[in-house]
């Protein structure tokens, strides 16, 4: 029942009001109030006890284990699931954190889940089958419908998607609109035509010019070419110099890559405007899968199918090959502070490149690798925000700040518009060297990034001020893989690619991209090269 | 007694008389301003006052009560000014004009905002009475040699008293009726503020000005201001809006709760948004309930999503046929009120605490995916899709869940917009939930406090024609029932999109369509 809808507005008007009457007494008290909070991230004094080499030696009796695999991030876990539903329950899985998950992990409160990193996963193209296998199994297809697969709409991200600030207007979608110059705009139509022709490309060799995962993409010289120069000469080169399509391009490299287009390669550019064909029954090949946890929902199915085989707390080292074709691992327990021997059939080493150089340093090759650190945020609000013009989306970006802005967790479950709610803010340190902005990472406390964030969210939403209940602060030293120009030929990661039992690498390091899909594939493409070597009978997803 | 000194004046009265200079004449005319404007914000205070928290005789006796004495205290303290009289006045006009040309803006955007609006309201009802309370005291002196004595109380007065008659019967004849409280305080404001800048400009001759004239422009200019953005003040404002007397009003956590009662007709809004009038809600409800109940053989098990405040429960509990009611609200305070207030339970007739009636207080989009059936009878009694939130309660996904819920034979309503105003959004949800793989009919009741509006039957066979309705309702007959189902041109059916949760083209036609209407 219910008339007149103009009268919407009243509510976030009287709100407004309401903030309005209160902020000059914010700054008259001139000190802003402590927000409780927690500050996360990674766990460096296990990560640098490997590092230093501080690590016991293992003693004990030797255990003996078909596959093991050291790391429990995405790749680790599907490499795990891949076994399991292959059928092989002879494997570990050593992870070093007290948690499993990596960039895909989760935290909660009495308000709601939230991501802690990695948030959504885009509908897959047709050459991921291992993963679209996976999404069945998981309940997210539901069905087909004229040979395509049907996705859950409650998992489906629900309409309003993203939303931009734009000239103190929130307006739908992440381009700006209005008040741009007809020069500015053909630029931006013809980089859109220009990405739909190379979507659309094959190269000599018949593949898709970008494919995901990105190992099925064309291996053509030409197309691999473009990993030489940066996505910001490429752009430049090709004309696309307005200040308004550069400043978008770059928040989408900051937000897929987490770096400046000037260090990103060219082809990694290409990529993630071109790769993307999701493949989907009722046009729902270009929306993305999304829960309150963010893909911390994936990690937790995940778990479940391997539950009994995950060791938390756990770090490897130390890893030899022996003549007989083994492969010794140690393992040191982070509770116990003991280490001991377990010797595998096959290992598969599915940690970030850094970590593995120091895991296997025979095996692992050096170099070429960078990470870029981000900070991750967990915003609990007493209510949803609001804002001039579109109303809240799932994706909240502004153009006027470095940040990337906010998701809302509970923008998937509820259909309450006001109440409490957690937002999900993220910022790349992109501006900084990796090394300065690990540094900023390991020193800043929490009360100052306390206030960069609620500053931050406040000028974005001058509505959610004395409505901000908790910051809670996550920093990702190593958060994602650089793809820099020339990284399709580092050497780390043609060797990682090359890798052959008993050792087997399994990341989305080795895709130079680091998205779920990525690991996901790694992970597979190992457990099944395991499996295959173990002479263990499966058919293949890949 | 008479033979009482009074030195100060017969000091006057000895003075040496001066002709009555511009001086004089501005002073005057300032009396007949003043009383006007002091009368005006004692009038503005008080229909505020009853306005917004009912019982209009004692907020009239209160705030007139407050402000006269506040101006005897101003009268009081008027002895304490000792010199720069007219210095003195110029300042308490700039400040009556702030503060009085403010009032009712100030007020009602206050209302919903602080917790104790009493405090508010007699604060500044004592602020502006202590001032006026200042001003004549002051002009008496200040004119004191310019006049004979007896002259001089004799013009004040006069103009005093004329101008309270101008004033209260510029009120409720021209003021209320023609500009509004919010508007009237600003114009009256920038009469104060005349007052001062008049004075100002003739005293600059004598005096440094400077100062005083600014904060007077200024003053003057946010009252301007606030006048040209009264429409913009008056719909931040929310009591302004509902443009009755507001009995209730709270905010829970979900909503913004407000009853108005005009008369014997309570009127329920939630944000905003006109939930149902006492007058005619019978019709609605009715409309609602029994074309469900009338096609189902058997409804023992009844479910109702949104309509915490059991109106529906109450029609639904008259069918002896049903042995159970599942209510389920997201607002634990809606229901609350709805049964723990005397004069709403007796509205919804006991409903939320009959025994047959389980009430969940859960988000219905996520209670229908976890629920278990079978419903004989599901009443979807929403709030509008005004926002994507509520636009997901409409969706295929949505009502797939709900249809999961329905028994093969059952049948269920969904409330679904004015058909008139916002036909592509009316028809939108038959076509949404026949994509969820049932049959529909649309059907429409005029609710005067609503107008025409829409409803949406849905089974899993064919909606049968044939109705069975009780006899002692107060709208429906069979005939009249009849007669819901058939759309004249201007609200027929049309081809619509099936909204998803993924395109909530329902929210965006309805936006559309009421925007329109609303222009």
């Amino acid at each position: 029942m219910k008339a007149e809808p103009t009268r919407r507005a009243m509510l976030s008007g009287s709100i407004g009001l309401a903030s309005a009457l209160t902020a000059p007494l914010a700054l008259a008290g001139c000190s802003e109030p402590s927000i409780p909070g927690t500050l996360g991230g990674a766990d460096w004094r296990r990560g640098h006890l490997l590092r230093d080499g501080h690590l016991p030696a293992p003693d004990g009796p030797v255990e003996d284990r078909g596959i093991v695999i050291a790391g429990g991030g995405v790749a680790g876990l599907a490499a795990a699931w891949r076994l399991k539903a292959a059928g092989y329950d002879d494997f570990t899985l050593f992870e070093m954190e007290d948690y499993v998950g990596g960039n895909a992990r989760q935290g909660r409160n009495a308000v709601s889940a939230y991501p802690l990193g990695a948030h959504y996963l885009p509908v897959p193209n047709r050459e991921a089958r291992a993963l679209r296998h996976m999404l069945e199994e998981f309940g997210m297809i539901v069905g087909e419908e004229d040979g395509a697969p049907v996705y859950d709409p409650f998992q489906l991200c629900a309409d309003l998607e993203e939303r931009l600030l734009w000239r103190g207007r929130w307006q739908e979608g992440l381009f700006p609109q209005g008040g741009i110059s007809e020069e500015d705009l053909a630029q931006y139509r013809r980089f859109d035509e220009e990405m739909a022709v190379y979507r659309a490309l094959l190269g000599s060799d018949g593949l898709h010019a970008f494919a995901s995962p990105m190992a099925y993409s064309s291996q053509d010289p030409a197309l691999l070419a473009l990993d030489r120069i940066s996505f910001a000469d490429w752009l430049t080169h090709n004309g696309y110099t307005a200040g308004v399509l550069r400043a978008y391009l770059r928040y989408c490299c900051r937000d897929d890559y987490g770096s400046e287009p000037e260090n990103v390669s060219a082809w990694a550019g290409l990529h993630y405007f071109s790769a993307r064909r999701g493949w989907a029954a009722r046009g729902d090949g270009s929306r993305e899968l999304t829960w309150p946890e963010g893909n911390g929902r994936l990690v937790r199915l995940m778990g479940q199918r391997i539950a009994g085989h995950v060791v938390p707390a756990h770090s490897a080292f130390n890893l030899a090959v022996r003549d007989d074709g083994t492969a010794d691992l140690a393992i040191h327990n982070h509770r116990t502070s003991r280490s001991r021997t377990v010797r595998a059939r096959a290992v598969i080493l599915a940690m970030p490149h850094f970590v593995a150089a120091r895991t296997a340093p025979a095996v692992a090759a050096r170099g070429g690798m960078t990470y870029a650190p981000w900070v991750v945020a967990n915003v609990t609000v007493d209510r949803h925000p609001g804002g001039k013009g579109s109303p809240l989306a799932w994706d909240n970006v502004s153009t006027a700040s470095d940040s990337l802005g906010y998701v809302v967790a509970t923008h998937q479950n509820g259909s309450d518009p006001t109440g409490p709610t957690v937002l999900t803010w993220y910022l790349p340190l992109s501006r900084e060297t990796p090394q300065a902005a690990r540094k900023i990472l390991m020193t800043r406390p929490l009360a100052d990034w306390q206030r960069q964030i609620r500053a931050d969210l406040l000028a974005m939403n001058p509505d959610l001020d004395g409505a901000i209940r908790a910051i809670d602060v996550w920093r990702w030293g190593h958060a994602m893989i650089s793809p820099r120009p020339g990284f399709l030929s580092a050497p780390a990661r043609l060797a990682a690619i090359a890798s052959r039992p008993p050792v087997l690498f399994a990341h989305s390091d080795m895709s130079g991209l680091s998205l779920f899909e990525e690991a996901h594939h790694r992970g597979v493409v190992a457990a099944e090269a395991a499996l295959a070597h173990l002479d263990h009978a499966f058919e293949s997803l890949i | 007694m008479a033979e009482k000194p009074v030195p100060d004046v017969s000091a006057a009265v000895d003075e040496p008389l001066r002709p009555p200079a511009a001086l004089a004449v501005i002073l005057l005319v300032s009396v007949l301003v003043v009383a006007t404007c002091g009368l005006i914000y004692e009038l503005l205070a008080s229909t505020l006052a009853s306005y917004l928290l009912g019982d209009s005789v004692t907020q009239f006796s209160t705030v007139i009560g407050t402000y006269l004495f506040a101006m005897g205290i101003g009268s009081w303290l008027s002895r304490h000014v000792r010199r720069d009289e007219l210095g003195v006045f110029v300042r308490v006009e700039i400040m009556i004009a702030a503060l009085g040309g403010w009032c009712a803006a100030g007020l009602f955007l206050l209302f919903p905002v602080v917790s104790d609006f009493r405090i508010v309201l007699y604060a500044l009802v004592f602020a502006i009475g202590t001032l006026v309370g200042l001003e004549i005291p002051l002009l008496i002196r200040i004119l004191r040699h310019r006049f004979a004595f007896r002259e001089l109380v004799s013009n004040v007065l006069t103009y005093d008293y004329v101008g309270a008659l101008i004033a209260s019967l510029l009120f409720p004849l021209v003021l209320v009726p023609w500009l509004g409280m919010i508007r009237t305080g600003f114009v009256f404001g920038l009469a104060n503020v005349a007052v001062a800048v008049a004075l100002l400009i003739h005293l600059r001759a004598q005096r440094r000005v400077g100062a005083d004239l600014a904060i007077a422009l200024v003053v003057g200019a946010s009252l301007v201001a606030g006048l040209a953005g009264a429409e913009k003040l008056q719909r931040l404002s929310e009591v302004a809006f509902y443009g009755e007397p507001v009995v209730h009003a709270r905010s829970s956590r979900y909503q913004r709760i407000v009853l108005t009662r005009q008369g014997s007709d309570l009127r329920l809004w939630l944000n905003g948004n006109l939930q149902f009038s006492t007058r005619d809600e019978y019709r609605y409800h009715e409309a609602l309930v029994w074309p469900v109940l009338g096609r189902v053989e058997n409804p023992t098990r009844v479910l109702v999503l949104g309509g915490g405040d059991g109106l529906a429960a109450r029609e639904i509990l008259r069918d002896p046929r049903v042995r159970h009611i599942t209510l389920v609200d997201l607002d634990p305070e809606m229901a609350a009120l709805f049964r723990d207030t005397p004069e709403l339970a007796r509205l919804n007739h006991h409903a939320l605490s009959s025994p047959r009636l389980t009430l969940h207080n859960a988000d219905a989009f996520q209670w229908v995916r976890q629920a278990q059936g079978p419903y004989d009878a599901i009443f979807i009694d929403f709030p509008d899709p005004t926002e994507f939130s509520l636009g997901k309660l409409y969706t295929e996904s949505f009502y797939r869940e709900v249809a999961r819920l329905l028994a093969p034979a059952g049948v269920m309503t969904v409330q679904s917009t004015s058909p008139l105003v916002a036909p592509r959004s009316y028809w939108t949800v038959a076509t949404t939930l026949e994509a969820a793989g049932l049959a529909t009919r649309g059907y429409h009741a005029y609710v005067p406090s609503f107008g025409e509006w829409g409803f949406t039957l849905a089974a899993h066979r064919p909606v049968a024609a044939a109705v069975r309705l009780p006899r002692h309702l107060r709208f429906l007959t069979p005939t009249t029932e009849r007669a819901m189902f058939d759309f004249p041109i201007d609200m027929a059916r049309r081809p619509t999109p099936v909204n998803r949760l993924d395109n909530q083209s329902l929210v965006r036609s309805f936006g559309e369509e009421w925007g329109e209407y609303e222009g």
